[in-house]
C-alpha cells in the first residue's frame, strides 16, 4: 500500500512539473540555437509579448477549471480598451487633468470588463445556455461593437502619459509583465486556499456532486466569468496603453485561442476540475519562446501557426498518455 | 461431478500488479463447463481485476490462462469476445441516444450485402433475445426512455447476443427488483442447461447461495476458499471473506425520543410524488422501502430542494422551513447521502479531506476572503477517518484510489460533517462489502443514539428490517402504509410495495 502511494505521488508530481520541464528543455535548446536568445533584452521582450495573452490565459484557466470556455476574451479586450480610451479622451476634454482622465479611462475599462464578464456569466447560469455558444455570441457582438465605435479603424488617445505608462518598467520588469506576475500570485492563492477556489474545482469536476454538496453552482460560475472579464480588461488596458491607441480590428485577435492553448499546455485539462495558475504561465511562456525562436531562426511567419498547432496537439497527446 | 467434468477455463498462477503492488497473487481456478461459479470477496479483494483479465481489459503480470484446454492470450476485449467470453459490466455501458437493438448489436452489426445495416434482422434477433428474458421492451425503443432495470435487461441481451460460452456477471442484481431478479435467475438456469458457463459476482450472499453451484472466495488478491455451495452457509461465506468471526449483523435498536424533529406535510412533485406526509422523531431511524422507482429517491431530493416541490410543507422542530436549494437544507440541519456515489456523492479527483469538508467548508474558513484553514480541515478529516475506520494511506490521497467501501465511508463522513439534525441516507450500503456494511450500520446506529434522526432509504429488505424503528412503504410516488415494531417483516413490506401477497407472486 505504501509503495502504491509513493508511486502515485511520483506520478502526481511529474504531471504537475511537466510544463516546467518542457519550458526548461525549450530554454536550453533556444540558448544553444541562438546566441541572442539569452540576452536580457530578448528575454524581457518575450515576457512582454507573452504577458498580454498570458494575463488573459489566467482568467481562462479559471473558466476552464469550472468546466466552461470563454471565446469572447479577444473581442472583450478590444471593446473594453476602446471604451476606456473614448472615456479617457472625453475626460481630457472636460477636465483637462490628464492623470484624472487616465484613471477614469482605466477604471471604465476595468468596470466594463467586470460587466461584460458578468453578462457572459448571467446568460450561462440564468439562461442555461452552453458557455461555448454564449461566448461565441458575445465574441461576435463585442468585436462588432468595437468596430462600430471605432469605424473599424484606430481609436487614439489624446493623452501622452497613457502611452508611456504601458511601456514603463518596475524594477526592470515591464508593467504588463508585472501585472501578470501579481495576478498569478493572487489567483494561485485564490485557487488553492479559498473556499471559492475549492468550489470552483468541485463544480468543474462534477456538477452533480457540487449541487448535492450544497454548493451554489450558478454563483461560482457567475463569479468565474466575471473574474475572467476583469482580468481580460487588465490585459486590454495594458495593450491599449502600449500603443496609446486601440486598433479595433486587430486588438485581441486570436487571443482566445492563444489563451486556451496556454492553459492546455500548462496542464489544465479541457474537461476542467483541476489545474494550476502557474502552469498556464509556463504554457504562455513556452508559446512565446517558440515564436521568438522561430523569428530568430528566420522561419516564415506563416509557418509559425503550424508549429503552435503541433505543440498544442503534442502537449495534449502527452497528457492523455499519462492519464 | 465425478471425472466427467470438463474444464472450460483454467488459470495457472495468475498474478497482477499495479505499479509493483500485487493485486492478485497465484490465482489457480478451474471453471467447469456448464456451472454457475460464484466469486465473492470484499471490495478490493481483486474480483473485478480478475474479471478484467478474463475479458481482456487487463493482462496478467504473471501466469497463464487455458481456455478449452489450450493456452490462450487475451490481450484485448475483442479477443475475449472471439473466444466466447462475454462480460456484463457493473456500470451501464449503453448509448442512451440509440435504440435497444442498435445497442445490442453495437460493434457487431448485421449488415446486408450492400454494406448497409440490416435493421430488420437485428430487430428480429433482438425480439427473440428479449422474449427469452421475458421482458417487455420494444426493440426500437430508445435507451433513455427505459427504466434502470430495463437497461440492465438490455445489457444482458447484449452480453448474450454473441453466443457466449462464458458469461461474466458483475453484481447484476444491484438495481433489480425482486421480481426481476427471479426472472434473471430463471434465465441463468436456462442458460446453464444450454451449456453456458456463468461467473457470478455478488455481495449478496443469499443470491450466491440461491443460484451458484460452487463458490470461490477471494481475500486480498488470493483464493482463500473454494467449495460446493451445499457445503457452506451464508455466515461461513461472510466469515471466509473477512477472515474473522463476525458479530451480530445489526446493532440493537435504541428507542427514539417522543419529540418530533422533522415533519413533511402533503409534499408533491409534479408527476413523481403525491401528497407524501410523515413525521420523524428524535433519534429515530425511519425506513423507506419500496420497489425501484417507487419515488423514494425523488422524495429525498425534493426534501433537500433538488426537485421542485409543486406543493407541501416541511417543518423542523415545529417551525415551517422553506427549502429551495440544497444550501437551504444544510442550513436547516438536513443532509443527504446520495445513492449514486460516483455520480452525485463524492469527487473522485478530490482528496479524502477535501471530500469530507466539501459540504461544511464554510466552517473551515477565516476572514471575509474565506481562506481555508488547512489545519482545522485536516483535524476534522482525521477525526472522521478514525471514527469511520476509513482505510487510506493518507488523507491527501485522491478518492479514486480508495475501494468502494472506503469511498462510501468518506461519503457518509461528508454528509455528517456539518452536524445535521436529520440525515437522509439513500442506499447507504450500496456496493459495499460485508465488513464495511456492518460498520456503516453501527455508525448510523450510534449517530441516532446521540440524537440524530435518520431517514433510511434502502432496497435491501434485511437492512430495513434490521435497522429501522418504523418503515414507510412507497409505491408510484405515494405512501402505501407504515409498519412498525413486530409488523416490520418482509411479507408485510412486500405486500404494501407491490399490492400483492408474497404467496401469490413467483419465488
Amino acid at each position: 500500500m505504501n509503495k502504491n502511494v509513493i508511486a502515485f505521488f511520483r506520478r502526481f508530481q511529474y504531471e504537475k512539473i511537466a510544463p516546467f520541464v518542457a519550458l526548461l528543455v525549450l530554454f536550453v535548446a533556444s540558448s544553444v540555437l541562438s546566441p541572442y536568445f539569452l540576452q536580457a533584452k530578448n528575454l524581457l521582450n518575450i515576457l512582454r509579448q507573452v504577458s498580454y495573452s498570458g494575463t488573459i490565459a489566467l482568467g481562462m484557466t479559471f473558466v476552464i477549471i469550472s468546466g466552461g470556455i470563454d471565446l469572447s476574451v479577444g473581442s472583450l479586450a478590444a471593446f473594453n480598451a476602446s471604451m476606456g480610451i473614448l472615456f479617457l479622451n472625453y475626460l481630457m476634454n472636460k477636465l483637462g487633468n490628464e492623470y484624472l482622465a487616465m484613471a477614469g479611462g482605466i477604471v471604465t475599462a476595468l468596470l466594463l470588463g467586470v460587466l461584460s464578464g458578468a453578462l457572459n456569466g448571467f446568460m450561462i447560469t440564468r439562461g442555461k445556455i452552453a458557455p461555448f455558444i454564449v461566448t461565441l455570441g458575445t465574441m461576435a457582438i463585442f468585436r462588432s461593437l468595437a468596430l462600430f465605435i471605432g469605424s473599424a479603424g484606430e481609436i487614439r488617445s489624446v493623452s501622452v502619459h497613457y502611452g508611456n505608462f504601458g511601456m514603463e518598467s518596475i524594477l526592470f520588469v515591464p508593467v504588463p509583465v508585472f501585472a501578470m506576475i501579481i495576478l498569478t500570485v493572487v489567483l494561485t492563492l485564490v485557487l488553492n486556499s479559498t473556499r471559492y477556489g475549492r468550489y470552483l474545482c468541485a463544480v468543474g469536476s462534477n456538477v452533480r456532486v457540487a449541487i448535492f454538496s450544497a454548493i451554489n453552482v450558478n454563483r461560482i460560475k457567475f463569479i468565474t466569468y466575471t473574474l475572467c472579464g476583469f482580468i481580460v480588461s487588465v490585459s486590454a488596458v495594458m495593450l491599449s496603453s502600449r500603443f496609446n491607441a486601440v486598433s479595433t480590428s486587430n486588438l485581441g485577435m486570436g487571443f482566445e485561442l492563444d489563451a486556451i492553448a496556454a492553459v492546455i499546455i500548462g496542464g489544465t485539462p479541457l474537461t476542467g476540475g483541476r489545474g494550476t495558475v502557474w502552469g498556464t504561465v509556463m504554457g504562455a511562456i513556452i508559446l512565446g519562446i517558440i515564436n521568438n525562436m522561430l523569428n530568430m531562426l528566420g522561419v516564415s511567419p506563416y509557418l509559425q501557426g503550424t508549429v503552435k498547432g503541433l505543440v498544442i496537439i503534442g502537449a495534449v497527446y502527452i497528457q492523455s498518455q499519462k492519464a | 461431478m465425478g471425472d466427467s467434468y470438463e474444464c472450460l477455463l483454467k488459470t495457472i498462477d495468475i498474478g497482477k500488479e499495479f505499479s509493483s503492488v500485487p493485486v492478485l497473487t497465484n490465482i489457480n481456478i478451474e471453471i467447469v463447463r456448464g456451472e454457475i461459479l460464484g466469486i465473492i470477496g470484499e471490495n478490493g479483494a481483486g474480483k473485478s481485476t480478475l474479471m478484467k483479465i478474463f475479458s481482456g481489459i487487463y493482462t496478467p503480470t504473471s501466469g497463464a490462462i487455458q481456455f478449452e484446454g489450450k493456452k490462450v492470450a487475451i490481450p484485448d476485449p475483442l479477443s475475449a469476445k472471439n473466444l466466447g467470453i462475454s462480460i456484463l459490466p457493473q456500470e451501464f455501458n449503453l448509448v442512451k441516444d440509440l435504440t435497444v437493438y442498435d445497442n445490442i448489436f453495437l460493434g457487431s452489426e448485421i449488415r446486408k450485402k450492400s454494406g448497409l445495416l440490416d435493421k430488420k434482422r437485428m430487430m428480429e434477433r433482438t425480439t427473440e433475445l428479449l422474449r427469452a428474458l421475458e421482458v417487455e421492451i420494444e426493440p426500437d425503443e430508445k435507451i433513455e426512455n427505459l427504466s434502470t432495470a430495463q437497461k440492465q435487461m438490455v445489457e444482458i441481451c447484449k452480453a448474450l447476443a454473441i453466443d457466449a460460452k462464458l458469461l461474466i456477471m458483475d453484481e447484476p442484481t444491484t438495481v433489480l427488483t425482486r421480481y426481476e431478479i427471479d426472472i434473471l435467475f430463471d434465465l441463468m438456469r436456462r442458460l446453464k442447461e444450454q451449456g453456458t458457463t456463468i461467473i457470478y459476482i455478488s455481495h449478496k450472499l443469499k443470491e450466491v447461495r440461491a443460484i451458484c453451484n460452487r463458490v470461490v472466495v477471494l481475500r486480498d488478491g488470493e483464493v482463500v476458499f473454494m467449495e460446493m455451495i451445499e457445503k457452506i452457509s451464508e455466515l461461513e461465506m461472510a466469515q471466509r471473506m473477512v477472515g474473522r468471526e463476525l458479530n451480530q449483523v445489526f446493532p440493537e435498536k435504541k428507542a427514539p425520543a417522543p419529540e418530533i424533529v422533522f415533519e413533511v406535510k402533503d409534499l408533491s412533485v409534479r408527476g413523481t410524488l403525491h401528497d407524501v406526509s410523515f413525521q420523524l422523531h428524535k433519534g429515530e431511524i425511519l425506513g423507506f422501502a419500496g420497489l425501484v422507482d417507487a419515488g423514494r429517491t425523488e422524495l429525498g431530493e425534493a426534501i433537500i430542494g433538488i426537485r421542485k416541490r409543486s406543493s407541501g410543507q416541511i417543518f423542523m422542530n415545529g417551525e415551517e422551513i422553506d427549502i429551495r436549494r440544497p444550501e437551504d437544507a444544510v442550513e436547516h440541519g438536513i443532509d443527504y447521502l446520495s445513492e449514486d456515489r460516483q455520480g452525485s456523492g463524492i469527487l473522485t479527483s478530490f482528496s479524502v479531506t477535501q471530500n469530507i469538508t466539501l459540504i461544511s467548508l464554510f466552517s473551515y474558513c477565516a476572514s471575509f476572503l474565506k481562506f481555508i484553514l488547512r489545519k482545522k480541515e485536516d483535524e476534522a478529516a482525521l477525526r472522521h477517518k478514525e471514527r469511520f475506520n476509513i482505510k487510506t494511506p493518507s488523507l491527501n490521497v485522491r478518492l479514486e484510489y480508495l475501494s468502494g467501501g472506503n469511498q462510501q465511508k468518506v461519503s457518509l463522513a461528508k454528509s455528517i460533517d456539518p452536524a445535521p439534525k436529520v440525515l437522509i441516507a439513500n442506499e447507504p450500503t450500496r456496493g459495499v462489502d460485508v465488513a464495511a456494511k456492518h460498520e456503516i450500520y453501527r455508525f448510523i446506529n450510534s449517530l441516532t443514539a446521540s440524537g440524530l434522526s435518520c431517514i433510511f432509504i434502502s432496497s435491501e429488505q434485511e437492512e430495513i428490517i434490521g435497522m429501522c424503528h418504523r418503515v414507510i412503504v412507497m409505491k408510484e410516488g405515494r405512501i402505501m402504509g407504515t409498519v412498525q415494531g413486530q409488523e416490520i417483516n418482509e411479507e408485510q413490506i412486500m405486500f404494501l410495495a407491490t399490492g400483492v401477497r408474497e404467496g401469490a407472486s413467483r419465488t
